[in-house]
């Protein structure tokens, strides 16, 4: 007989086979989201941080921020929503990143059927979960402190943070993907702290003093704190805004695919 | 460039190991079927070659050992066929397809043990090997496999707070979990207890037996001597040797009625292989490849021995090591890379 049939094992169960697309992703990125969920210090950044700034806003008057004859609450969350998309996106990100490559886990991970693709997938849908825990937290945190938001805004600033997310995402990629982790660690924290005082994040650039109302307005920070004020306070999205943070997604984007370095 | 890599010891009077043959010699390519084949490998690291010209076959079923002194190159090398690095210069192919270009392919049919683990830090060991699973359509039973590398005791521990050897055991299955046709271990049983290398060992052979190819590289004799179906020995970049373990060992007849010993530095070789002749039928042929470190060839009998431990007891010196016959493998590898330290 030289009839070829099929081999009993062939098929999706073949040995030597692929789990499929879709589950190789999923799967790093629960990973990536236990990773930070599990992590003290990266709940510290990501959770801790930004409800805590939530309540020394508004419980406190300790910075004096203009609120325009808005309730402080409404003024102030689209910011801290906006500190937690970058506490994650960025600062997280680039720790985690920088120390996997450090230790040949994005070596490891990359000759799996995972792949570099499949790695960088997970790691962005990783930061997305992430950033749906922080809203979740922070935003129950905000309407029990009396928070109206525009209803009418929510889509937009669902938009926004993607966007947000997809720009700080790249930073974090570049400087991981350059530098060693020790600097990684502080620089990230650093910049972070940094953005958070003067970079227009909580604070309107406009309400900055000197020359940071300008720096501010064309920082991906500022333009991130506009768009999601805009967007949940219901005065619309500032264009300047939009188009600052599109440009920097496009430039950082292009920078961390040119400069990362896998080892 | 230097071009100073030739074995030491090859002046003719020492029996060399079977040189780097040419793969493409003959009508019939031997390594046309063959799961790994690696020919003219270049790869610089700032304008230094690391990987300069290497050849390298290794078989299903079988496994190879690519063995060389730290710096050889062997970690390159394993890399530029695991596709983490891109060749500068000849071909890599893995299972007949491009570690590079057909990465996609290949990854499910090929597991990985880095030298560095690669390891996330902050996960537990079960976890990690589970994550690892989940990658392939028909991974291997996890208890099994975890029973076989004694994963079980350590499984809810994060992996920073692991051991190097339960570090390496956990990386071993890890590279093995997906089924692979083709497993590349780096220095798989590094800062391993004797437990733990005889279990990796273990599970190497019955890999081998199930039809895998197996590449390891080490800088450990026995690990070499104990597993290999057929051995590359590495330096500078270069395929310096290559043969089954017994080819190696004895690349003539003439080895089996060598002796050899270790003592001071500076002996006169010819002084001995006169008090050799005069006793006997010659003619003996007496060299120290290495300092301190002598072959004596010839006809060796009984009363070889009793004549050159009177004569080295006449000059009073005292041999550390004499060993007749078979080399070992270290010898192999000494006499083929030297003794210096690097």
């Amino acid at each position: 007989m030289t009839t070829t049939t099929p081999h009993p094992t062939s098929g999706t169960s073949r040995p030597g086979a692929a789990a499929p697309a879709w589950r190789r992703v999923l799967s790093q990125t629960g990973f990536e989201t236990r990773a930070v969920l599990r992590n003290g210090e990266q709940l510290l950044v990501t959770i801790v941080l930004p409800v805590m700034v939530l309540l020394g806003l508004t419980r406190t008057s300790v910075v004096e921020i203009d609120t325009g004859g808005l309730d402080r609450i409404d003024f102030v969350t689209p910011g801290v929503l906006a500190l937690a998309c970058v506490s994650t996106a960025f600062t997280s990100q680039a720790i985690a990143t920088a120390f996997d490559r450090r230790n040949g886990v994005l070596r490891l991970l990359a000759t799996t059927p995972l792949g570099r693709g499949g790695l960088l997938a997970g790691k962005l849908l990783g930061v997305l979960a992430v950033e749906v825990v922080q809203v979740v937290v922070i935003g129950a945190v905000a309407l029990a402190l009396g928070w109206h938001p525009a209803a009418g805004g929510i889509l937009a600033a669902v938009g926004v943070g993607l966007l947000g997310t997809a720009c700080f995402t790249a930073l974090a990629l570049l400087l991981a993907g350059t530098l060693r982790a020790e600097g990684v660690l502080a620089l990230a924290n650093l910049v972070l702290v940094l953005l958070v005082v003067g970079g227009g994040l909580l604070v309107p650039p406009a309400q900055l003093p000197g020359p940071l109302e300008q720096l501010a307005t064309f920082l991906p920070s500022g333009a991130l704190g506009e768009a999601m004020r805009g967007a949940l306070l219901g005065t619309g999205v500032p264009t300047l805004a939009l188009v600052v943070l599109a440009a920097w997604t496009a430039l950082l984007g292009w920078a961390a695919a040119r400069f990362f370095r896998w080892q | 460039m230097p071009t100073s890599i030739a074995p030491s010891g090859a002046d003719g009077a020492t029996p060399s190991a079977h040189s780097a043959e040419d793969p493409r010699a003959g009508s019939v390519d031997p390594a046309a079927g063959a799961a790994v084949r690696v020919r003219g490998l270049v790869k610089r690291y700032d304008g230094r070659d690391v990987v300069a010209g290497l050849d390298l076959v290794a078989d299903a079923g079988a496994v190879t050992a690519v063995l060389g002194p730290n710096g050889a190159g062997k970690t390159t090398t394993v890399e530029c066929c695991e596709g983490l690095r891109s060749p500068d210069g000849g071909t890599v192919r893995v299972l007949g397809l491009d570690p590079v270009a057909d990465a996609r392919a290949l990854r499910p049919r090929v597991g990985v043990m880095l030298q560095d683990g690669g390891l996330p830090t902050g996960a537990r060991a079960g976890e990690v090997l589970r994550h690892v699973a989940s990658m392939y359509a028909a991974p291997r039973d996890l208890g099994e496999l975890g029973e076989r590398l004694g994963l079980g005791s350590f499984a809810r521990t994060t992996v920073r707070r692991l051991s190097g050897g339960q570090r390496q055991r956990l990386s071993l299955a890890a590279a093995v979990v997906g089924r692979p046709e083709v497993v590349f271990l780096d220095e798989p049983s590094a800062g391993m207890d004797p437990q733990s290398r005889h279990a990796v060992w273990d599970l190497v052979r019955e890999l081998r037996d199930e039809g895998t190819a197996v590449v390891l590289t080490t800088h450990l004799m026995d690990e070499a001597e104990d597993l290999a179906d057929r051995v590359h020995v590495v330096d500078h970049g270069r395929l310096i040797a290559s043969g089954s373990v017994p080819e190696l060992l004895s690349p003539d007849a003439q080895d089996d009625r060598t002796l050899r010993f270790d003592a001071a530095a500076g002996l006169d070789p010819a002084a001995v292989a006169a008090a050799l002749d005069a006793a006997g039928e010659g003619p003996w042929v007496v060299t120290e490849p290495q300092p301190g470190s002598y072959v004596v060839a010839g006809p060796a009998g009984p009363r070889t021995l009793a004549v050159l431990t009177a004569w080295l007891a006449d000059h009073d010196v005292l041999a550390s090591r004499l060993t007749v016959g078979r080399r070992t493998l270290e010898d192999v590898f000494l006499d083929l890379t030297g003794r210096h330290l690097r």
